[in-house]
C-alpha cells in the first residue's frame, strides 16, 4: 500500500479543482436573483448536461453504441431504471460480439 | 423533523439510489483496474475516489496519466470535466432551502452526476430532505471508494470490460435520468441543441470541452424557447 507523491499532488490538484466546481454554483445563487426566465434556464440544466454528458457515446461512437442507446431509452419509457439499464448493457455487449 | 422521521427519509433516499448502486459498482470496478493499468496503487486509486469522488474526470485522468503524475495536467481536466457540476450546484442550490447553510454547503461536496439527478428527481415531487439526500449520498459514494479499491486490487482478473458492455453501464444510466426529465418540445429544443454541440464540439476540438459545450448550448436554447414564450403572451 504505497502512495507516490506526485499522484497524491496530482489527486489533491483534481479534488480542488472538483470542489471548486461544486461549491461555486451555489455561491453563484446567492448573488444572481432567479425569476422568471431565468429560473426556466435553471430547470434546463439537468437534460442539458445529461444529454451533453452522452451524445458522443450515443451519436458518434458506433451502431453498436447508437442501438444500445435507442434501446435503453425505449426501455426507460416502460421499465424501472436498473432493467433499462441492464437491456442498455446486454444489447451493446450483443451488437460488439456480432461486431456492429 | 423527529429521529423516526428522519431515519424513514435517510431510507427513503437509500432505496432510491440502490439501482445506481448496482450500476456504479462495475465502473468502479472497471476505473480501479484501469488505474492499476496506469501503474496506480489500490490505496492511490481508493484515494482518488475518496476525495475526487467524480468518475468523469477520473476516467479522464486515468486516460491522460503521466509517470511522474502531472498535477497540473489532471488538475485542470478536472476542472473541465467537471465545469458541470458549476448549473449543477446552482440548479440543486435552489431546492435545497430546507437545510442549514453548513449542510447546504458539505452536500454539495458529493455532487456526483447520479446524486444530483437523483435529488433533482425527488425535488420535482417532494420536499428535498438533508436526511434524504444523506440517504443517497452515504452507500453510494461506500460503494464507489470501495469498488475502486477491489478493481485496482483484481485488476487483470476483470476480464475486457468492453466486450462484457461494462463501459455503457454509465452512458445508460444517463440515457434513462435523461427520458425523466422529459416535459415536452421545450425540453426537445434543449436536447437537440444540447447533443449536436456536443457531438460537433467533440469532433473538431480535443480533450473535453464538448461536455461544456453542449451543457451551454442547452442552456442557450432554454434561455431562447423561454424569450419566444414571453414575447407571445405579452402583446
Amino acid at each position: 500500500m504505497t502512495v507516490d507523491i506526485a499522484t497524491l499532488v496530482a489527486i489533491l490538484a483534481m479534488a480542488a479543482a472538483t470542489v471548486l466546481t461544486r461549491l461555486s454554483g451555489l455561491v453563484l445563487i446567492r448573488h444572481v436573483s432567479l425569476e422568471g426566465s431565468r429560473r426556466k434556464a435553471i430547470e434546463s440544466i439537468p437534460p442539458a448536461v445529461l444529454m451533453a454528458v452522452v451524445a458522443p457515446t450515443a451519436f458518434a461512437t458506433g451502431i453498436a453504441e447508437t442501438l444500445a442507446c435507442a434501446v435503453t431509452a425505449f426501455a426507460a419509457l416502460r421499465l424501472p431504471m436498473l432493467v433499462s439499464v441492464a437491456l442498455g448493457v446486454a444489447s451493446v455487449a450483443i451488437l460488439r460480439a456480432l461486431g456492429l | 423533523m423527529n429521529n423516526k422521521m428522519g431515519f424513514q427519509e435517510f431510507l427513503g433516499g437509500m432505496r432510491a439510489i440502490s439501482p445506481l448502486i448496482a450500476a456504479v459498482i462495475p465502473i468502479g470496478l472497471v476505473f480501479g483496474a484501469v488505474a492499476a493499468t496506469k501503474g496506480l496503487s489500490p490505496a492511490e486509486a481508493g484515494l482518488m475516489s475518496a476525495l475526487v469522488f467524480a468518475g468523469g474526470s477520473q476516467f479522464v485522468a486515468m486516460d491522460i496519466w503521466t509517470h511522474p503524475a502531472s498535477w497540473t495536467g489532471v488538475g485542470f481536466a478536472a476542472l473541465l470535466v467537471n465545469i458541470r457540476h458549476v448549473l449543477m450546484s446552482a440548479s440543486l442550490g435552489t431546492r435545497i432551502d430546507g437545510f442549514s447553510q453548513p449542510a447546504r454547503y458539505l452536500s454539495m461536496l458529493f455532487l456526483a452526476d447520479e446524486i444530483w439527478a437523483m435529488a433533482e428527481f425527488r425535488a420535482k415531487v417532494a420536499r428535498l430532505t438533508p436526511a434524504w439526500f444523506a440517504g443517497l449520498v452515504m452507500p453510494f459514494y461506500l460503494a464507489w471508494v470501495v469498488s475502486g479499491i477491489a478493481g485496482a486490487g483484481l485488476g487483470a482478473f476483470l476480464g475486457d470490460p468492453v466486450v462484457l458492455g461494462l463501459d455503457f453501464a454509465f452512458p445508460a444510466v444517463f440515457i434513462v435520468l435523461v427520458m425523466g426529465f422529459w416535459k415536452g418540445p421545450e425540453t426537445g429544443a434543449v436536447l437537440l441543441a444540447s447533443g449536436a454541440a456536443a457531438v460537433a464540439t467533440q469532433h473538431f476540438v480535443p480533450g473535453v470541452w464538448y461536455i461544456a459545450a453542449g451543457a451551454l448550448a442547452g442552456l442557450a436554447a432554454a434561455m431562447a424557447t423561454g424569450k419566444e414564450r414571453d414575447v407571445g403572451v405579452t402583446p
